[in-house]
């Protein structure tokens, strides 16, 4: 049999956050008469009984949302028939079509979704950890905003490690960088210069024709084809594997990203990247194991928006599987990203393999669309939007 | 041993091929080739130069009907 899941009963899915999460809700709702039946039973396996907006983490570095306002229950954001367990996988057995869990419970399956993120590695960096500040945690952002309010002047640099998720969050963070010290009223004590891995300022083409002019506008430096190699944290120099380097004062960066340590340990793919079938979405030699969001090494933007588009086709084909036996879409790359442009103007890329964004002004109303989605993204995670 | 490992870089907006490319490079051991598949007309110039100056070494460019395979070898 060409699909192995047609006549299946058992989908695990292994991570609770953006991509995982829509692809439950989506398959509960699609698959009910079977659940109901007793035909087909979803279950979710998580590392956290608490399910994090990461986006949100952004505007904590600034002072502009309070750590708490982030999280929801996980369980609270799930259909009841999904029975969602806080048990982190700790062992995959692909042959035996079974994972362990930290408790040591074993869990059959006949598919598998694998949804489990990525996360930063600054320690990769030798140096970086000492002497940077972050916001792609909790913590890190909290500090970050810290550092942030007792700076009064002096050099600002950024830098970018690769891969990352959120592609958009190094203009961002810069465009943001700007206002806050404009608003506190020391913007011209402050030089602020961007650092970014390859030969322009951001990889989409689109985004770098639309930013380059902003920041000569709002008098931001950059320069191009700058890979840190290292941090003399206590001299506040970063080098480049290119051979330069710049001094700072506050050191912002977005750190290179691997997939979450049970994925690397596995060898899966490197840097705990799983390789994934670009259109169908399922992993390498594998038809009943899917794979999506950040975790995959698609070359696509590593973000909750591609996650939620490839929890789309992800339901809609396993659940198409075990309807008809066939599955009914494919993935395309679709993407769409907000861009705030600073504190009060937004604009957004949307892309997918084949067609490059196509970037339009930043305005007031995509800036209140966004803060609107921030909100929003309960809804989308429950799989009602 | 040295090997070559394919990165296919196809139809990418973002991160891009070079972005892919240094992605895999990191976690390549030095002597390692990489050859990277890339529609993007860009990168038959985005590489070799980000490739010179890291000083890493450009083992050949030819372009394959509309891929461009450029192959890279990690020195350092
Ligand atoms: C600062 C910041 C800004 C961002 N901004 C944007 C933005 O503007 N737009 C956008 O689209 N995206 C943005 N993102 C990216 C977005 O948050 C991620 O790409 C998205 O959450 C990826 O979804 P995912 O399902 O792959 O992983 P995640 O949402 O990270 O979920 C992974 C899940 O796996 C679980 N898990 C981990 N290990 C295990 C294990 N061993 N067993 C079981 N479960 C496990 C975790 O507990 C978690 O529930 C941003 C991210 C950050 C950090």
């Amino acid at each position: 049999m060409k699909y192995s899941v047609v006549g299946a009963k058992r989908i695990l899915i292994v991570g609770g956050g953006t991509g995982g999460t829509i692809v439950a809700n989506n398959l509960a709702r699609r698959l009910h008469g079977e659940i109901r039946e007793h035909k087909v039973q979803i279950s979710m396996l998580s590392a956290s009984d608490q399910h994090m907006y990461q986006p949100g983490l952004l505007y904590v570095a600034f002072g502009q949302m309070m750590p708490d306002e982030l999280y929801r229950d996980q369980a609270s954001l799930l259909e009841p028939t999904i029975d969602f367990r806080v048990d982190p996988v700790v062992k995959f057995e692909l042959e035996k079509k079974q994972v362990t869990t930290k408790s040591g419970d074993v869990h059959e399956y006949d598919v598998l979704v694998i949804a489990t993120g990525s996360r930063m590695v600054p320690n990769e960096i030798p140096g970086l950890e000492e002497g940077a500040e972050f916001f792609y945690t909790e913590e890190s952002a909290i500090k970050m905003f810290k550092k942030l309010r007792e700076f009064e002047g002096g050099k600002v640099a950024i830098t970018v490690g690769v891969p990352h998720k959120c592609p958009i969050a190094p203009v961002e963070v810069t465009f943001s960088l700007h206002d806050y010290f404009k608003a506190r009223g020391i913007r011209d004590k402050v030089q602020i210069k961007y650092h970014y891995p390859i030969n322009r300022i951001h990889s989409i083409e689109n985004v770098a024709k639309w930013a380059q002019p902003e920041f000569d506008r709002i008098g931001v430096e950059y320069e191009t084809l700058f890979n840190v190699e290292e941090v003399d944290a206590e001299n506040k120099i970063v080098k480049s594997l290119e051979g330069t380097e710049s001094e700072y004062d506050l050191l912002i960066s977005i750190p290179e990203h691997r997939g979450m340590e049970v994925i690397e340990e596995h060898e899966f793919g490197p840097g705990g990247w799983i390789p994934t079938d670009r259109h169908q979405l399922t992993m390498e030699g594998q038809d009943n194991i899917y794979v999506l969001g950040d975790t995959t090494n698609l070359p696509v933007s590593k973000t909750g928006s591609a996650a939620h588009f490839q929890a789309e086709v992800v339901s809609e084909n396993i659940a198409s599987i075990i309807k008809i036996g066939a599955p009914v879409r494919d993935y395309k790359g679709k993407v769409y990203c907000f861009i705030e442009a600073g504190h009060d103007r937004a604009t957004y890329a949307m892309f997918d393999y084949l067609n490059p964004p196509d970037l339009k002004p930043p305005n007031k109303s995509m800036h209140w669309f966004k803060m609107s989605y921030n909100q929003m993204y309960w809804t989308s995670v429950r799989g009602l939007l | 041993m040295s090997e070559t490992k394919i990165v296919d870089a196809c139809n990418t907006y973002c991160p891009g091929p070079l972005m892919e490319l240094i992605t895999y490079m990191r976690q390549a051991d030095v002597g390692d080739t990489l050859e990277l598949l890339s529609t993007d007309q860009g990168s038959a110039d985005d590489v070799p130069e980000w490739v010179e100056k890291c000083g890493h070494e450009m083992v050949g460019t030819e372009k394959i009907g509309e891929i461009w395979h450029i192959k890279v070898r990690k020195a350092k």
